[in-house]
């Protein structure tokens, strides 16, 4: 192979499959200003009888109606609060557990450890029935509680926050904060947080994408349809407008470009963050 | 060493929400769904002692095996087409001098931003007969049926293919970061000596990244095997015969569509202890091999 080509057929394989990743987005970002006798007219843009494109057959009356007769703005609200409210205490949460189980001496230590890697193997879905019950006899059933509660603390990021303290928290640090006469939880927050950053940004986009996209959860200890988020109120729309797929593409553009404008904002951290767990842990 | 004054209250005022949170909302739930395993429930709270029938009930039922087979295939085809692939692309991204690698891998990482309920409802609609994208462009491509069933009889594939959509690069990140991590020079004494493409990448390669390996491949495989929102969504509910239907979606029609609490954990139970048995076996096997 010549040089020229060496460097060129990589190209060959990783542009076309750009493209096919990209094709459903940009499907549905066109799809959802789509009127419906255009709709499976053609793939992307409208045409006239002359073949030119038809730019101006492009509608924004699907978001409209998202936002008069669906009430939307609901749902997106919804989500937001979810969203964050989980990702902040989550985050919060598992930072200090994590921190605390690397470098913190107490008994039970070594037997929480053992406890978190055992609740990792736990499959949500066992949970789902007996969680369900749990908030029943809570009456906590149809309230955002029943949601923020449980997913406060998960094994998981515990773990994760427990091995980024073992990486790029230096023990030399700790004892210097601890020789300047700083309080424990002093040094936790001014100390370790701080050097924990980059996993912080990467969990919290993690937690924020969970819940973002969590169905199931909402749809089974929720009941009020003012209360869902937008995963369930999306979802809900296949039965109710069922051939209006202008106004489900729409729905479903305003669900994920959100969490995309997030995600290219601060991918950076984000995807360097999440490979950093699996190939140093 | 003994504990420095204050040190252990304050571990314990760290992990106290942790502590609590795990005791009430798992491990709590984890100790009722083994007694609502072995109970007949009548919705949530009342229930008498039943024995093993759910588990009885569930493995005699046809519908789980419909629903074990459906994620069985699903997880198969996903974890011997997906990983591969994201494998490959890794691998191409990882060459040395490569323009607009961090361009390619956000653009190809994408589609797992995308929730599953929100690819299932693209997927609805471009994996329509007649008028959906996916059998148009088919179509006029290699001339397929425009009435081609990907919905109503090849559900399995479809749901594979949307899978690798949305997965593929979430898995060549972790490949691709595993790969940058192979010492080069290990790779270039492999040319020196001779070795082929094959050689180098079995030999070296393989061997390297191993570890991140069979981490992704038991990731994917508890995932793969938890399958729900999408055939859930993009079918509203099992669809056609049952073609759809999942482990998960079984429990959750036996839970919350039957209000059979009982019969649900034991799924849950026979889920959670597949799930266990194939962690153990990859655990062991990657001790093996470290040994």
């Amino acid at each position: 192979m010549t040089r020229r080509a060496r460097r060129v057929w990589p190209h060959l394989v990783l542009v076309p499959v750009s493209m096919l990743m990209l094709v459903p987005i940009v499907w549905l970002a066109i799809s959802a200003f789509k009127r419906a006798e255009d709709f499976f007219e053609t793939l992307f843009f409208p045409v006239n009888e002359d073949g030119g494109l038809a730019i101006e057959r492009l509608t924004i009356e699907h978001f409209h109606r998202l936002f008069t007769e669906v009430g939307i703005l609901r749902s997106l609200a919804n989500s937001f609060f979810l969203s964050s409210t989980l990702a902040i205490l989550a985050s919060l949460c598992c930072a200090a557990a994590g921190y605390a189980l690397a470098r913190l001496r107490f008994r039970g230590a070594g037997g929480l450890t053992v406890l978190v890697l055992a609740i990792l193997v736990v499959p949500p879905p066992l949970l789902l029935a007996p969680t369900y019950e749990l908030m029943h006899q809570l009456d906590l059933l149809d309230s955002y509680l029943a949601i923020i509660l449980p997913g406060m603390a998960p094994a998981f990021g515990v773990f994760l926050f427990r091995q980024a303290t073992v990486q790029s928290v230096p023990r030399e640090l700790l004892e210097a904060a601890r020789l300047d006469g700083m309080g424990e939880l002093g040094i936790f927050a001014n100390v370790a947080l701080p050097l924990l950053r980059p996993m912080l940004g990467a969990f919290v986009m993690i937690t924020y994408l969970a819940m973002w996209n969590n169905f199931i959860t909402p749809q089974v200890l929720l009941h009020s349809p003012e209360k869902m988020p937008l995963a369930v109120t999306v979802a809900n729309m296949k039965g109710v407008y069922f051939t209006d797929y202008g106004l489900q593409m729409a729905a479903t553009l305003l669900s994920v470009a959100p969490v995309l404008v997030l995600f290219l904002m601060l991918q950076r951290d984000f995807v360097s963050g999440l490979a950093s767990g699996a190939v140093k842990g | 060493m003994s504990a420095r004054p204050g040190e252990r209250a304050a571990a314990w005022l760290l992990i106290g929400p942790f502590v609590i949170v795990t005791a009430v909302f798992v491990l709590y739930p984890l100790y009722r769904s083994i007694v609502l395993a072995f109970s007949q429930t009548f919705g949530p709270g009342a229930s008498a002692p039943a024995g093993w029938m759910n588990f009885r009930l569930t493995l005699t039922d046809p519908d789980f095996w419909t629903a074990l087979k459906n994620t069985g295939l699903f997880t198969l085809g996903s974890l011997c087409i997906q990983l591969p692939l994201a494998l490959l692309l890794a691998m191409v991204l990882n060459r040395p001098g490569l323009k607009g690698r961090s361009v390619y891998r956000l653009i190809i990482f994408m589609p797992q931003l995308v929730g599953l309920v929100f690819a299932a409802m693209i997927g609805s609609v471009l994996f329509a007969k007649r008028v959906g994208a996916v059998n148009q462009v088919l179509h006029a491509v290699i001339g397929i049926d425009l009435d081609f069933p990907w919905l109503d009889v090849h559900v399995t594939p479809t749901l594979i293919i949307i899978a690798l959509w949305l997965y593929v690069g979430f898995n060549m990140v972790y490949f691709l970061a595993a790969l940058q991590t192979v010492d080069r020079s290990l790779v270039e004494a492999a040319l020196v000596d001779g070795a082929n493409p094959a050689q180098r990448f079995l030999n070296v390669i393989v061997p390297s990244i191993r570890p991140v390996l069979t981490f992704v491949v038991l990731l994917s495989f508890i995932g793969s095997m938890q399958l729900f929102e999408l055939p859930y969504v993009m079918l509203e509910g099992p669809g056609n015969e049952n073609r759809g239907l999942t482990v998960v979606m079984y429990l959750y029609q036996r839970a919350f569509e039957q209000g059979d609490l009982g019969s649900a954990s034991a799924v849950g139970w026979l889920l959670g202890l597949a799930l266990i048995v194939a962690a153990s076996v990859q655990m062991v096997l990657a001790r093996r091999e470290a040994a």
